[in-house]
């Protein structure tokens, strides 16, 4: 459980734009990793490069390298699918399954991938809405479909369905942009709990919720508009909001441009 | 207490004409005034002036309707409410043109097929009937029909539906485009020449007129239409339920399967059911392949076959009075069958359909 993330100098594209250019990090295992910085500079681009969806977007190419511990995400025998049972998603909007309640939502993972024992699911579903702080909510109506739920429990429902594969690594895009505050405080209290078992990276817009929620921030900018995005800088949360080592960071921190 | 009722109902506000949010308006019921009087003026225009098309009347008094909504509006209101008026009735007389011929078909077809149509028209063929006698029935074109469509429908679906979801999900480039190009000429295929294809296949390796080869036409003619709805309907699955799903881990055939088609599946049915009411009602092929018979025969792959389509050309042909009746009475049972396709089908894109579970 929880895999340490190496990055090193990755660069992707959509076709022939470069989105992003030149990425090296590491993202330590049992921590939280912001992703801040301008629209448009590449910070979802690069989620998703993690956990190669960024090449079902048509188009979407990658150069670089992604070590996952030891492995090679982007190694010439890795399948995808199986990199993206390791490496899990929560998307911006909240996307349950139309068709499906909300026990079968939270099931898909493991019915659709095929490997689970029918006996165990109910134990599965049950702990990984507890672990979404769901399961008091919806526990007298799993059989009700999950399109019905609030947006920001279908949220929680998102990533009580990523979190029920048991991936290593939980990547999250903007998870709370479309939700109220009190969901974004519910969501937020449960990525504190999530991160001790799971490796978590969020890319946010919301900078108090970056500082909040992560141990580790890092900046994206891009030159000019249609310049690729890059790494600015990446340290402590800490050392990030008090004290960054790059100008362009305390600028955008501080609010003077972006 | 009655006096407090008095109290608090509000004083009458007279309207006044300076203020800027509110003025003068026609009655709720102006729309419907309009049309008794529109009615009545065409009418009497009508049969004043001795027009004997009753069609005529109907439309002239549609004309005075758009006029007198247009003119009377703008008299009363303004010019804006005048043209929203307008649209409104030109919108109103536009589906009332069209309802009105859909009705009268109906009326003409259930007034003239009720007379024969009893559980014994249902149950019998025209095994020995004389052609210009009462009695017969048309059990045997209804077994011909639903074998033929529920052939042509189990060839059609399978190859529409994964058509459709390979050019959705995995088309790119030269291929797609010729598959799409191809789909659309196909949807132009006259009927005759479906049939006419499939004959000189029929001919070319000597086979004999079967239900399966009238089906093989009508999955021609079916093809197209299942793609193409099929196609549209997966379009509109959102990309993020794709995304969700790979995102899980789970196999892009295993997306699609469980996930695109099950959100797709109310659309879909819709499509098929629609595809199936429009070759029901085919003739052409069914002359040219199935041959047409009197007797019931149940085996779709061997032996001439009836159809209802093909029941109402022969009845009309043969110019009786009881074969007229025939007719109607199996024209009324066509357009049972297909209404009841298309309410099956509704049912099911409800029971199917993505819900909100509130």
């Amino acid at each position: 459980m929880a895999k340490r993330i190496d990055v090193s100098g990755l660069t992707a594209y959509y076709s022939a734009h470069k989105a992003i250019e030149d990425i090296s990090m590491t993202v330590e295992p049992r921590s939280v990793t912001a992703f801040i910085g301008p629209s448009g500079c590449g910070k979802s681009t690069f989620l998703r490069t993690l956990n190669r969806m960024h090449e079902v977007t048509p188009g979407g190419r990658v150069e670089g390298k992604v070590m996952l511990d030891d492995e090679n995400l982007y190694g010439s025998n890795v399948d995808p699918v199986a990199v993206r049972r390791t490496v899990g998603m929560v998307f911006q909007r909240p996307n349950p399954f139309p068709t499906m309640s909300i026990f079968d939502n939270v099931a898909a993972g493991l019915r659709l991938n095929g490997s689970y024992k029918k006996n165990q699911l109910a134990d599965v579903v049950e702990k990984s809405l507890r672990g979404a702080n769901l399961w008091n909510e919806v526990k007298d109506r799993l059989n009700k479909p999950g399109s019905g739920l609030s947006g920001g429990q279908q949220q929680r429902l998102c990533i009580a369905r990523a979190i029920a594969v048991e991936p290593e690594v939980l990547l999250m895009d903007e998870p709370c942009s479309a939700l109220d505050p009190i969901s974004t405080l519910a969501i937020e209290d449960l990525i504190g709990e999530l991160k001790e078992r799971f490796t978590i990276v969020i890319v946010t817009h919301n900078m108090q919720q970056a500082a909040r929620v992560s141990d580790r921030t890092a900046f994206f900018n891009l030159a000019a508009v249609g310049q690729p995005g890059r790494l600015i800088e990446i340290d402590e949360t800490e050392r990030i909001f008090a004290n960054p080592s790059v100008q362009a960071t305390e600028d955008y921190i501080s609010g003077r441009f972006g | 207490m009655s006096q407090t009722a008095v109290q608090d109902r509000p004083a009458p506000v007279p309207p006044s004409p300076k203020s800027p949010l509110s003025s003068r308006a026609l009655p709720r019921w102006a729309p419907v005034g309009f049309a008794a009087a529109s009615i009545a003026l065409g009418c009497g225009l009508g049969a004043l002036a001795g027009w004997e098309s009753r069609t005529q009347w109907g439309l002239v008094s549609a004309l005075f309707f758009v006029l007198i909504s247009y003119t009377v509006t703008s008299a009363v209101e303004n010019k804006r409410q005048a043209k929203d008026r307008l649209a409104t009735s030109v919108v109103w007389v536009c589906f009332i043109l069209a309802v009105v011929p859909l009705l009268s078909l109906i009326w003409v077809t259930v007034s003239r097929g009720i007379k024969v149509l009893d559980t014994y028209f249902l149950t019998h063929s025209m095994a020995g009937v004389p052609g210009f006698e009462a009695g017969g029935g048309v059990y045997h074109a209804i077994i011909g029909t639903l074998e033929q469509v529920g052939l042509a429908t189990v060839i059609s679906v399978p190859i529409g539906l994964l058509t459709a979801v390979y050019l959705v999900e995995y088309g790119k480039g030269a291929l797609a485009k010729a598959v799409t190009f191809f789909v659309d000429v196909m949807t132009g295929i006259p009927s005759i020449v479906a049939g006419l294809f499939i004959l000189s296949i029929m001919l070319m390796f000597q086979l004999s007129p079967s239900g399966l080869m009238g089906a093989l036409a009508l999955a021609i003619l079916m093809i197209p239409v299942v793609v193409r709805s099929t196609e549209e309907m997966l379009k509109l699955v959102p990309n993020e339920l794709r995304e969700a799903a790979l995102a899980l881990g789970v196999p892009k055939w295993r997306t699609i399967v469980k996930v695109v088609v099950p959100t797709a599946l109310g659309g879909i049915t819709t499509g098929v059911m629609l595809a199936v009411a429009r070759i029901a009602g085919e003739t052409a092929p069914i002359m040219l392949l199935v041959f047409g018979s009197q007797l019931i025969n149940a085996n779709p792959f061997e032996g001439a076959q009836s159809s209802l389509p093909f029941y109402i050309w022969e009845q009309y042909r043969v110019g009786s009075e009881a074969s007229y009746d025939r007719a109607w009475a199996a024209a009324l049972v066509l357009i049972a069958f297909v209404m009841l396709l298309n309410l099956v089908a509704r049912g099911i894109a409800r029971w199917k359909a993505p819900k909100t579970g509130r």
